[in-house]
């Protein structure tokens, strides 16, 4: 039971392919012991809340750095209470400016890391608030 | 044990470099014995490893000892003379400075077109245009999958219509022109040379760039469309066709901007573009030109990072490298040929959200990098593009940067001033040698396509860019404001929020484009393409004719993914 590996999926929407970032987050939560699951480039709303369906999983992250945020992201979310998914952890990072933040919380977004965000503090927080998983740990 | 202690920082080829055993002269050991001892008894450095940004091991001190074997003909050679360490002109910044070409595009064609006016109102001397995603992958304002992007980080372009707006009332024969488009290249460089015909300029005047670099896109940027090969094809269509009908252009400008963006570390940076150069004279002489006719107009386009003389060493290996291999590996006897003539941009992944004016002063350092190192063109970033694309006032500080530093640092008065320094020659030449085992691994790969498809720089970019992470992660690299010297009270900056309108009236116009054009002139114009695509013919006049028929960039892509097909990059595991 305490062995259940918690299951992440990276993911990268809109048409931008900058994927330093969300390579850079997948990398480090496997080596955090997290199992992940990375999209690739150029992935809808629909695409992504498939997949998380598909995979189980129980913590998403969005990079995004294209300014797209504000469309996408609502859309993940509608997509996601849609398939009854809202206790799935839901991250964004990117480039996100505050004045933001509060409308993507208020879609369902659980947290927002900025640039200079640390790895450490991804993981920390995913380990925090995860479904279920917390009790294991 | 140096190995060790900076191992957060080194990857792959670059920690042999480091390695390298220096042989001290007998003066440099009574030094040692005499000065150097006493003092680090007293007091150890800060320190045991000292490292560049890229991890590449940094002596206490560089003497004669370290350039034993220099021979300043062959390794360094006068200005503008083989093999063109020193520069690529004879008086470099004493005859003319740089072109000061600061990149620009947003929102509507109109408002980048006021952008450019502008930029040249304010001394700039040259043109750069940035497109937004949906134009760089090849769809239309009006397409599904442009929703949300259209005018967010560059110009929307969707026909020539468009185009026409962007450069309304710029003066094309006089101003050069920078067009910051990869995949679909072909079609907006077509757009381009539409309107300069329009507006009567002659083609064999005009002059620009189109970065046309598909390479590093499947490398690091990863706006590709199509898979490698036929993206190669319309890169050399491009190539050949400017050669014969648009001399001046310069069809491509061979990346390693996106490169270093990516993470990879500078000798990387290097490697991996001039291999990408390589690869595409090999291509065209292979379609048959002879590679003095095309490789004078053959440019480049480098990252200008925070370790000032890692970056200097860096751009003085670039022209040693390129002359070398176009002289001796492909036989190229046109000095021209033999030129890196590049572009330098500052390094956009090394600013900083937090207190964002910090990034004037590392702007500031990398663009004297780029100067120190004889660029040919600088765009300076602007303070607030960790958040968005820059504010007029913001790209105003940028340019002026450049302006301080050509009219008021001096730096501009002499040819290369850091020839000769113990410490920028050796670095010059590690950056060379660990370029030239880049080579070696990529031809034993069997080229940079087949490289590219292997996965292999890829791989090793990434790697590089999670060492740096981790090295930040632990403080072993200090990022000023980050992860030091944080303070709590951020000063809000103004940025640019692009209005959702544009994408309205994008659409709007895009209707109204697709009834009030002459359709069956357009129908006949795309399958024209579309048969030649599946030919081994040029494409660039079927392009022409279809972007006079105002066919949509949209419209030629689909046509083109249907005979080339789309391109997948293998899985990230």
């Amino acid at each position: 039971m305490t062995d259940k590996r918690i299951r992440v999926l990276v993911a990268k929407p809109g048409l931008d392919g900058h994927d330093r970032g969300a390579k850079i987050v997948a990398r480090a939560l496997r080596d955090a012991g997290m199992e992940v699951i990375y999209t690739g480039l150029r992935q809808t709303p629909e695409m992504i809340v498939n997949a998380a369906l598909q995979e189980d999983v129980d913590a998403i992250g969005i990079s995004i750095l294209s300014g797209a945020h504000r469309t996408i992201v609502p859309r993940i979310c509608e997509l996601l209470r849609g398939e009854s998914l809202e206790d799935v952890l839901l991250l964004v990072g990117g480039i996100v400016p505050d004045e933001d933040i509060p409308e993507l919380k208020k879609a369902g977004v659980s947290e927002v890391f900025q640039p200079g965000a640390s790895t450490v503090q991804i993981v920390d927080f995913i380990r925090a608030h995860v479904r279920a998983v917390t009790s294991d740990k | 044990m140096t190995d060790k202690m900076s191992d957060g920082l080194k990857t792959g080829l670059e920690r042999e470099a480091g390695t390298s055993e220096r042989q001290p002269s007998n003066a440099e050991s009574r030094w040692q014995d005499a000065a150097l001892k006493p003092t680090l008894e007293g007091a150890p450095e800060r320190k045991e490893v000292f490292t560049t940004l890229s991890g590449v091991l940094v002596e206490r001190l560089y003497t004669p000892s370290d350039l034993a074997d220099f021979d300043y003909a062959r390794d360094l050679g006068d200005p503008g003379e083989y093999p063109f360490t020193r520069g690529i002109h004879s008086t470099m910044y004493r005859g003319r400075v740089w072109t000061m070409r600061q990149f620009s595009g947003f929102g509507s064609p109109q408002d980048t077109n006021q952008r450019l006016h502008y930029l040249l109102k304010q001394g700039q001397t040259g043109l750069s245009i940035a497109f937004d995603l949906p134009t760089l992958m090849g769809y239309d304002s009006d397409h599904v999958l442009a929703e949300g992007e259209v005018g967010k980080c560059g110009v929307a372009v969707s026909s020539l219509a468009d185009m026409e707006t962007l450069l309304a009332g710029l003066p094309l024969e006089q101003v050069t022109t920078s067009m910051t488009i990869n995949s679909p290249a072909a079609i907006i460089w077509a757009m381009y040379l539409a309107v300069a015909e329009k507006s009567g300029a002659d083609l064999k005047k005009i002059s620009g760039t189109t970065q046309n670099d598909i390479l590093k896109e499947y490398i690091a940027q990863k706006e590709y469309i199509f898979p490698p090969k036929p993206s190669m094809r319309l890169v050399v269509d491009t190539i050949v066709y400017g050669a014969k009908e648009v001399p001046r252009w310069n069809p491509i400008s061979i990346s390693g901007y996106h490169i270093r963006e990516a993470g990879s570390t500078a000798a990387q940076e290097l490697a991996f573009t001039l291999r990408d150069g390589l690869e595409y004279v090999e291509w065209v002489m292979r379609g048959g030109m002879a590679v003095d006719e095309f490789a004078p107009r053959l440019s480049f386009f480098f990252n200008a990072h925070n370790d000032l003389f890692e970056e200097v060493a860096k751009y003085r290996a670039a022209r040693r490298v390129w002359a070398r291999v176009m002289r001796e590996r492909l036989g190229a006897q046109n000095p021209r040929s033999w030129l890196c003539r590049f572009h330098t941009q500052t390094a956009g992944c090394s600013l900083t959200a937090q207190q964002p004016y910090n990034n004037v002063v590392r702007t500031t350092i990398q663009a004297l990098a780029a100067v120190l190192g004889g660029t040919q063109s600088l765009h300076t970033n602007s303070l607030d593009e960790a958040f968005a694309l820059p504010t007029e006032e913001a790209v105003t500080i940028a340019l002026r940067t450049q302006q301080v530093i050509a009219h008021e640092s001096g730096i501009t008065n002499t040819v290369d001033p850091l020839a000769g320094s113990y410490f920028v020659e050796k670095l010059t030449r590690e950056t060379e040698q660990a370029c030239y085992r880049y080579f070696d691994k990529i031809d034993a790969l069997g080229g940079m396509v087949a490289a590219i498809e292997k996965g292999f720089p890829q791989k090793e970019i990434h790697d590089a860019a999670y060492a740096y992470q981790q090295a930040v992660e632990r403080k072993q690299a200090v990022i000023v404001g980050v992860n030091d010297f944080v303070t709590e009270e951020e000063r809000p900056i103004t940025i640019l929020v692009i209005d959702e309108n544009v994408a309205r009236r994008q659409r709007q116009k895009l209707e109204q484009l697709r009834k009030q054009r002459d359709n069956s002139r357009v129908q006949a114009a795309l399958e024209a393409l579309g048969s030649a695509a599946a030919t081994d013919a040029n494409l660039m006049p079927y392009i022409l004719e279809s972007v006079r028929a105002y066919a949509t960039l949209g419209e030629m892509c689909d046509v083109l993914r249907r005979v080339f097909g789309t391109y997948e990059e293998p899985a990230f595991r």
